[in-house]
């Protein structure tokens, strides 16, 4: 139906075949999200010059090099809105930084493009990555491609929604507490959060640090191993990122399940799983058995606490680093005569949408004198808990499985009401932020038509074990086969 | 004039220094430290700007020239130090936080021992820690009545170590005192300029009064915005006297913050800055933290320089130098390592004490410049006065020579030999001088011979004058004597 | 407190907040109930430490790119209102 179907080597090869070219294929990117986006809503912001200028400049490098030149040469990506690109406005989806136009790229959008990727725009999230169903962008709605009344999930809904709808090959996300992974899992596709520190989160508009990372949206396991090995590696400009071989995640992708412990946390089965949901994981468990995986029960005893201190940590992060959004160096200017009290307060509310001033807020609260050892110091010691449980299982297992989420894709405006339910959206996914280990979600099946994605968590810089279980599982699914309704050009 | 004493309230003083680090590129980033004199908000980056999704990166550097601050104060380096957080809004504050040390700074608990009034002192340092500067602000028109304030960032994310220092000061004498070997030390170990012109040494004070004899704390006022010595000096005087007098009075002082006008020479109370005591520190999570090994410590202490007490203490002894010249030359480290190069080279430690401190300084004074900014080079002033000590020329010459070389540079040897500037000391040659200067003189003479001494030393000039300076001052007073004898010996 | 998140809420917005955050906070203070003696807080994950670059400088940003998204500026100076 379209190329855009198809797996990243399929294309690579394809392109050094010259049964097209790259710009052919940025054309037919472009189209596709033309005829189809306005229905779905992942895009902020197009670069249609920029990705036909970079698909000639591929197919420049693949005629002169074939063989040296990346399999990402001449791929179509986009980006989610958090992260910088240089002389494209970049918003994190806020008012506040309408109109900003970063005088820099980050260091993830400038490893693709040296490799030669075609930029297709800027996908839409929650503001500055807060949410679990894309509902809070102060911009525009994003809907599910499989059910356009519900959710893409978030934050990163628009980078999961436009791999589902094929109108981008791969995109980049941003996980702090699932928000790769859950719309991956909602909306039927490959969604990664790898090991803290194992991506640059240089030019990522921050949300929490100790716990972001940039991972990749794709539609099969392969392309996100492709991705993440693309743009993995220390960055001097990112103290906090490591250098780590990237060889295993490709090369260990075909090796099967046979002979390896998987995990079940049996405190993540007893969260309240929408039992259609329940039963998708646990044919996708029987599944990997039957592959020749041997399933053990494991105990994570504190991850009735994970959620608290994640809702302490996050948000004291956040309020912090979104202090500087003042609307001096960039954002909304001041009206009229103000005092400078009022200039920061008037910008700051005009900017800021509900989630972030509820998460400012509770976040200053948390760190401020009285509160601060209450709060935040003791999330931080339960933090430590979390680590430390993961650490104890996987000398038991190689890997952790669950589902990604409690249920598939709900409706629009159907939790937005109760900041409380919309957090526990993300109960399953986030422990894995707080401990810093890596994690996939891959589509295991569907309930009531709707995609469930099944979550395999490995040990700190374990991606190699986490790729090729979820390998495994995409063989027997086959989801990705599948195209969702408007993923579909009426003529 | 110490107030303490005549209004019977016993002064509590401690200070707290900002010193710019001497670094090439800012704290954390690789913008340039030294942003002086450029154009507003061209020495910027996304770090130091702070621009959505930037992040910082520690310079080692900084690290280095801290900790070696704090060993050079007898400070304990801890073996594990963080960066925090310090949270509060002001423009010249991009981030909305500083980068800054909260509870487990670089180090602590050292000592720093100064003279002062004849007296010996050792005040206390409770800490030396490491953070970033911020930008500047400039305002539009009389600050009071500013519609604007303008940023300009150059300035921001600059590595600053700020050197807080424990109550200990009991006068403003002794706090100028404190202030000023801290700055020498600061400069003699090469970690910061000195200059609190420009700002790159800072000085706020907290003062308080009490009882003597009382060990509980009065309330403590912050001052700011101290320029100078003197001006810390000033406004520490005052507001002794302020305090004294409310409290005098039966009144009870706020705490606060004041600022020192320069221009009404009082303190002003400030607005402090919003709810400036919340800073909601918390560990900087963009920044690993630092392991401290002891072998890195050894390392920074083994690289320390002379300190200044070491070295007065030393020209004292090796160059049997008066105390207080020893002083004046290890003032500056610049100067002491320019003396040194002089006496490097064989010239008496005396002579040229003497001649640095005296001509030399008195030429550089004027020009405002430092011994070793001039023209004379050390090894120049070194040629000039071993031809003094060999007696090749006299004093006068080599004066008009250093004179000349402090113009326009060159090699004292060569301007004598140029010039033909040589000491005269040959008696015929003398002899002949004077023979011509007497007969011209005759009443000075006769005055000599009459019992008057003073009239010699016309004469003497007179033969100096003939000679352009070259003759040799005894051969001319010996001949002079000889011809001119005094009746009754 | 949100005076010091300096987000310029008005108090109706003011009374929703805190209704909400009374909820949040009352179910993360679940937290208290975790037993965290003898237990090291976490700041950053992965024991990095020493991370540090050389003191060199480098070319930044010019003062047009760095005032580029600056809504008001004045002669090269970025213009705030007034600190009083």
């Amino acid at each position: 139906m379209t190329l855009l179907e198809e797996p990243i080597r399929a294309l690579a090869r394809r392109l050094r075949a010259r049964e097209l070219s790259a710009v052919e294929l940025a054309q037919e990117a472009l189209g596709r999200i033309r005829a189809l986006d306005p229905a779905i809503g992942a895009y902020l912001r197009l670069t249609p010059e920029l990705a036909l200028e970079a698909a000639a400049r591929a197919d420049q490098a693949l005629a002169r090099d074939p063989a040296g030149a990346s399999p990402l040469c001449g791929i179509p990506v986009a980006y989610k809105d958090v992260l910088c690109t240089r002389g494209v406005e970049t918003t994190a989806a806020s008012q506040i930084l309408r109109g900003f136009v970063p005088p820099y790229s980050a260091t993830v959008v400038e490893r693709l493009e040296r490799l030669g990727v075609v930029p297709l725009g800027k996908l839409n999230c929650d503001e500055f990555a807060m949410g679990s169903s894309n509902e809070n962008s102060s911009y525009q709605t994003t809907r599910n491609p499989w059910d356009a009344g519900r959710v893409p999930g978030g934050s990163s809904g628009g980078s999961a929604a436009a791999v589902a709808a094929r109108i981008a090959c791969a995109t980049l996300g941003s996980d702090t507490g699932g928000s790769v992974r859950l719309p991956a899992s909602f909306c039927g596709v490959v969604g990664v959060k790898p090991t803290y520190g194992r991506v640059s989160r240089y030019g990522l508009i921050p949300f929490a640090s100790s716990l972001d990372q940039i991972g990749p949206l794709t539609k099969t396991v392969e392309d996100s191993a492709l991705v993440l090995t693309a743009i993995a590696g220390r960055d001097p400009r990112d103290s906090t990122s490591v250098e780590a071989p990237v060889e295993g995640i490709l090369g260990q992708l075909g090796a099967g399940v046979k002979g390896l412990r998987l995990g079940i946390p049996k405190e993540y089965l007893k969260v309240g799983i929408d039992p259609s949901v329940r039963s998708v994981f646990d044919q996708a468990a029987a599944t990997l058995e039957r592959l020749g995986a041997e399933l053990v029960e494991v105990t994570l005893p504190t991850t009735e606490f994970a959620l608290s201190a994640y809702y302490v940590i996050a948000p004291a992060e956040v309020s912090s680093n979104l202090a500087r959004m003042d609307g001096v160096r960039f954002g909304p200017g001041f009206e009229g005569d103000t005092s400078l009290r009022e200039a920061y307060d008037s910008a700051r509310h005009r900017g800021f949408g509900e989630e972030v001033r509820r998460r400012v807020t509770l976040g200053t609260y948390a760190l401020s004198s009285g509160y601060y050892d209450a709060f935040y110091l003791r999330a931080q010691k339960v933090r430590t808990l979390v680590a430390r449980d993961f650490e104890r299982a996987f000398t038991e297992v190689d890997a952790i499985i669950s589902p990604t989420a409690p249920t598939a894709a709900f409706e629009l405006g159907e939790r937005t009401g109760d900041p409380l339910a919309m957090y526990a959206t993300d109960i399953l996914t986030l422990p894995a932020n707080l401990a810093g280990i890596s994690g996939i979600s891959v589509p295991a099946g569907f309930a009531a038509g709707l995609p469930v994605g099944l979550q395999v968590l490995g040990p700190y810089l374990g991606e190699a074990t986490c790729f090729r279980v979820a390998q495994s599982m995409e063989e027997e699914a086959k989801v990705w086969r599948q195209l969702p309704p408007l993923s579909r050009v009426t003529a | 004039m110490s107030a303490a004493g005549e209004s019977a309230w016993e002064a509590v003083i401690g200070l707290e220094v900002h010193a710019q680090l001497l670094t090439r590129s800012k704290m954390f980033c690789s913008c340039r430290a030294d942003y002086l004199g450029l154009p507003p908000n061209s020495n910027t980056c996304p770090v130091c700007l702070g621009l959505p999704g930037s992040l910082p990166v520690i310079n080692a550097e900084g690290v280095r020239l801290t900790m070696r601050t704090a060993l050079a104060l007898n400070c304990e380096i801890p073996d594990f130090t963080k960066f925090d957080r310090k949270n509060y809004f002001y423009p010249d504050l991009p981030k909305g936080y500083q980068i800054s040390q909260y509870d487990l700074p670089l180090s602590r608990a050292g000592w720093l021992e100064f003279e002062v009034e004849g007296r010996t002192v050792r005040a206390g340092i409770t800490r030396v820690h490491l953070e970033e500067d911020t930008g500047t602000l400039h305002h539009s028109g009389e600050i009071q009545h500013a519609a604007f304030s303008l940023v300009d960032l150059n300035r921001a994310g600059v590595p600053l170590m700020e050197i807080v220092g424990e109550p200990d000061l009991r006068s403003p004498a002794e706090a100028r005192a404190y202030l000023a070997t801290l700055r020498q030390l600061l400069v003699y170990i090469g970690v910061n300029d000195g200059n609190m012109e420009e700002g790159s040494l800072r000085c706020d004070a907290n003062i308080s009064l009490r009882p003597p004899g009382q060990e509980e704390l009065g309330v403590k006022v912050e001052i700011k915005n101290m320029n100078s010595f003197r001006s810390v000096q000033r406004a520490l005087d005052f507001e002794l006297l302020r305090q004294a007098e409310v409290l005098d009075q039966g009144g009870r002082l706020i705490q606060e913050t004041r600022g020192w006008s320069e221009l009404e020479q009082r303190t002003v109370s400030q607005r402090t800055k919003e709810e400036a005591q919340e800073y909601r520190y918390f560990p900087e999570p963009d920044l690993p933290p630092l392991l401290i090994s002891r072998a890195e410590v050894e390392m920074v202490r083994s690289q320390l320089p002379e300190l200044p007490a070491a070295r007065r203490a030393r020209f004292q002894s090796q160059y049997q130098l008066a105390e207080a010249q020893a002083r004046l030359l290890t003032g500056r480290p610049g100067d002491s390592a320019y003396f040194e190069v002089v006496v490097g080279a064989g010239v008496p430690p005396q002579l040229a004490a003497n001649w640095q401190l005296g001509d030399l300084q008195g030429l550089c004074n004027a020009a405002n410049l430092e011994v070793g900014e001039s023209l004379v080079k050390a090894s120049a002033l070194a040629e000039l006065l071993k031809m003094v000590d060999a007696q090749e020329i006299t004093t006068r010459v080599a004066k008009e020579v250093l004179a000349q070389v402090f113009e326009a540079g060159g090699s004292p040897a060569e301007l004598v030999q140029s010039r033909g500037l040589s000491q005269l000391s040959d008696p015929d040659q003398i002899a002949s001088l004077v023979d011509q200067v007497l007969p011209r003189q005759a009443k000075a003479a006769a005055d000599y011979q009459a019992g008057n001494d003073r009239a010699l030393a016309a004469l003497v000039g007179a033969v100096m004058g003939l000679s352009k300076g070259r003759a040799n001052p005894e051969v001319v007073n010996r001949l002079l004597r000889e011809r001119l004898p005094r009746s009754g010996g | 407190m949100s005076r010091l998140a300096r987000l310029g809420l008005s108090g109706e917005e003011l009374e929703k907040l805190a209704a909400q955050l009374d909820v949040i906070v009352a179910a993360v203070a679940s937290l208290s109930a975790a037993d965290i003696s003898e237990v090291e807080a976490t700041a950053q994950v992965g024991e990095l430490r020493n991370v540090t670059r050389a003191d060199v400088p480098a070319p930044g940003l010019s003062a047009e790119e760095a005032l580029s998204n600056a809504a008001a500026q004045s002669a090269g100076f970025l213009r705030v209102p007034a600190i009083q």
